[in-house]
């Protein structure tokens, strides 16, 4: 019973700061009508943050699909160095390399774009996302998929039409990390988008903080919080599952 | 229709071994082309550039000349660098002390399966969920004077008699800062104890119990020495994580008061867009890179 007592405790404390920034978000409503008025507006910026997270999760899904069956299915020259090359990814700080894709993003004209961003970002998920998706193909019986072969499918055929529904759970554990992962990401937005109108919501609130001059308007600050961390926690909340599955496959281990 | 049926069953039943192989290489590498094309462009080529960076003067703006080896030599006269290093290094110490303990301390609370875990769980990890600058502004708001709930509780209950300096002095600062990590960190870092101690087999608890061990030796000679590879991993999380931090200082503190809570990529940052030095902030990345590697490298070998 006193462990109940001990974990209600932490769990008053863990919860606090988020009930009392919803609460502080709401007790003068006005702030997100001021929000949406700062700078490009909230819509603005919420718009490019949807459009960062829909490209980095598709992105990301495409490439560690396609990859993730690549690597379970067949061999090919290189096959050894390319799985290293994208698990180093994880041993290379991701400060350390953000200097250098800034210049780099700016050669290949996407400099401030959020496209050059949902680029960075799938590379970023890539060793996660690859390494879990090679584990779901390579855990499917090959029978699924030699049915389909002699049935007349070639393997691309094959791939979209059966394996891919034979994964979804992977796809979904994916998804959702490369969700989290693109929406809250502070530093890359940082650093790789420079005009306003580009800017994500989290850039985008921190500069709110940070340009204002006079008072800072506390209540609007946390009515952004709220406007990023409520997709996100609703999310966390539906597919907690997957999360842990993320935790247990092993693939934080790199 | 009937050709491709004719032409499957033809390659089913008779497919020549060498062609066969072939095609599957080259099948192969088309599925993996998409993730090599990312890889090499986006992890690759940047890694070459960083070091080709930090051998030349490259200003934000114009054009880059060779200069080796004046941007490293430049990081030792570099007195802010000099000064986060020392800061970081302590951050480092202590976030990772701090953050461990609180995160075992969790997972052993919370490793059983017994009605309502499911909701502690949930409860302490939901921070983790939002993202690592809303935290921050969270808790810049939460620890204002004016506008925060903690000033009025404390006082409420007798603690302080008036407002503190949450962030207004060096170590107030890096206490708060410590607290918001801990607080947004500690049920990530209880995920993976978790995922250690369930792969404790029940029977090793059991045969210790049944030996006539206590809590506290089953903890110390059994819980703790098994748990150690997961332990290890969290370890290298942690202090990789606070050797690169950057969010929580930019913008809880922005490296107030004094320059006093300058982290090391904070100065990294600052360089590229401040003094327009991209040559210097890639010779401080390159230095940090070698650095992180090769700590990570010994700490997988020591603690292992």
């Amino acid at each position: 019973m006193s462990r109940y007592l001990t974990l209600s405790a932490l769990a008053v404390l863990f919860l606090f700061p988020l009930v009392w920034s919803g609460w502080a978000s709401l007790e003068d409503p006005s702030d997100y009508l001021e929000m949406a008025r700062f700078g490009e507006g909230l819509g603005t910026y919420a718009t490019n943050s949807v459009l960062v997270a829909a490209m980095t999760v598709t992105g990301t899904l495409v490439v560690s699909a396609l990859g993730g069956y690549g690597f379970a299915r067949f061999d090919f020259p290189g096959k050894n160095v390319l799985f290293l090359a994208t698990l180093a990814i994880l041993m290379v700080p991701y400060a350390t390399v953000l200097i250098p894709l800034y210049v780099l993003l700016g050669h290949l004209g996407l400099q401030n774009s959020l496209v050059g961003l949902s680029l960075v970002f799938v590379m970023f998920q890539l060793p996660f996302a690859l390494f879990m998706m090679r584990n779901a193909f390579e855990a499917l019986p090959r029978e699924l998929e030699e049915a389909a072969l002699v049935d007349g499918c070639g393997t691309f055929l094959a791939f979209t039409r059966i394996l891919l529904h034979a994964v979804r759970p992977a796809l979904i554990t994916v998804a959702l990390f490369a969700f989290l992962a693109s929406w809250n990401d502070f530093f890359a937005p940082l650093i790789l988008l420079n005009d306003g109108s580009s800017f994500t919501l989290p850039v985008a609130v921190v500069s709110m903080t940070q340009q204002t001059f006079g008072a800072i308007d506390y209540g609007m600050l946390q009515a952004g919080v709220m406007v990023m961390a409520i997709p996100c926690l609703v999310l966390f909340i539906v597919l907690q599952r997957h999360y842990v599955r993320g935790f247990m496959s092993g693939a934080l281990r790199g | 229709m009937t050709l491709t049926i004719d032409r499957a069953g033809r390659a089913a039943r008779s497919r020549p071994p060498a062609r066969w192989w072939r095609s599957r290489k080259a099948q192969g590498w088309l599925y993996a082309a998409p993730t090599a094309v990312i890889v090499g462009v986006l992890f690759v080529a940047p890694l070459v550039l960083v070091v080709w960076m930090s051998l030349n003067r490259w200003p934000l703006l114009g054009s880059a000349t060779f200069n080796a080896p004046d941007n490293y030599t430049k990081i030792l006269d570099n007195p802010l660098f000099a000064d986060a290093v020392v800061f970081t290094l302590k951050y480092t110490v202590l976030t990772t002390v701090l953050l461990s303990a609180v995160a075992l301390g969790l997972a052993l609370l919370v490793q059983d399966r017994r009605p309502g875990i499911g909701f502690f769980r949930t409860a302490f990890f939901l921070p983790g969920a939002v993202g690592f600058a809303a935290a921050a502004l969270l808790f810049y708001g939460m620890l204002n004077n004016d506008f925060g709930p903690i000033d009025p509780m404390l006082q409420a209950i007798g603690l302080t008699r008036e407002p503190v300096k949450w962030i207004g002095t060096p170590n107030m600062a890096l206490f708060s800062t410590i607290t918001l990590v801990i607080w947004r960190f500690a049920g990530f870092n209880m995920l993976i104890l978790l995922t250690g101690l369930q792969a404790i087999p029940t029977e090793v608890y059991e045969a210790a119990r049944s030996d006539g061990a206590g809590r506290r030796q089953i903890f110390t000679r059994i819980t703790l020495p098994l748990l150690r590879p997961t332990l290890a991993l969290m370890l290298i999380l942690s202090v990789t994580g606070s050797l690169l931090a950057f969010d929580q200082f930019f913008v809880f503190t922005n490296g107030g008061p004094d320059n006093s809570t300058v982290s090391m990529v904070m100065v990294v940052y600052r360089d590229a867009f401040f003094r327009f030095d991209l040559g210097g902030a890639a010779a401080i990345s390159v230095v940090l890179l070698a650095a992180l590697v090769g700590l990570n490298a010994f700490l997988m070998r020591r603690l292992r």
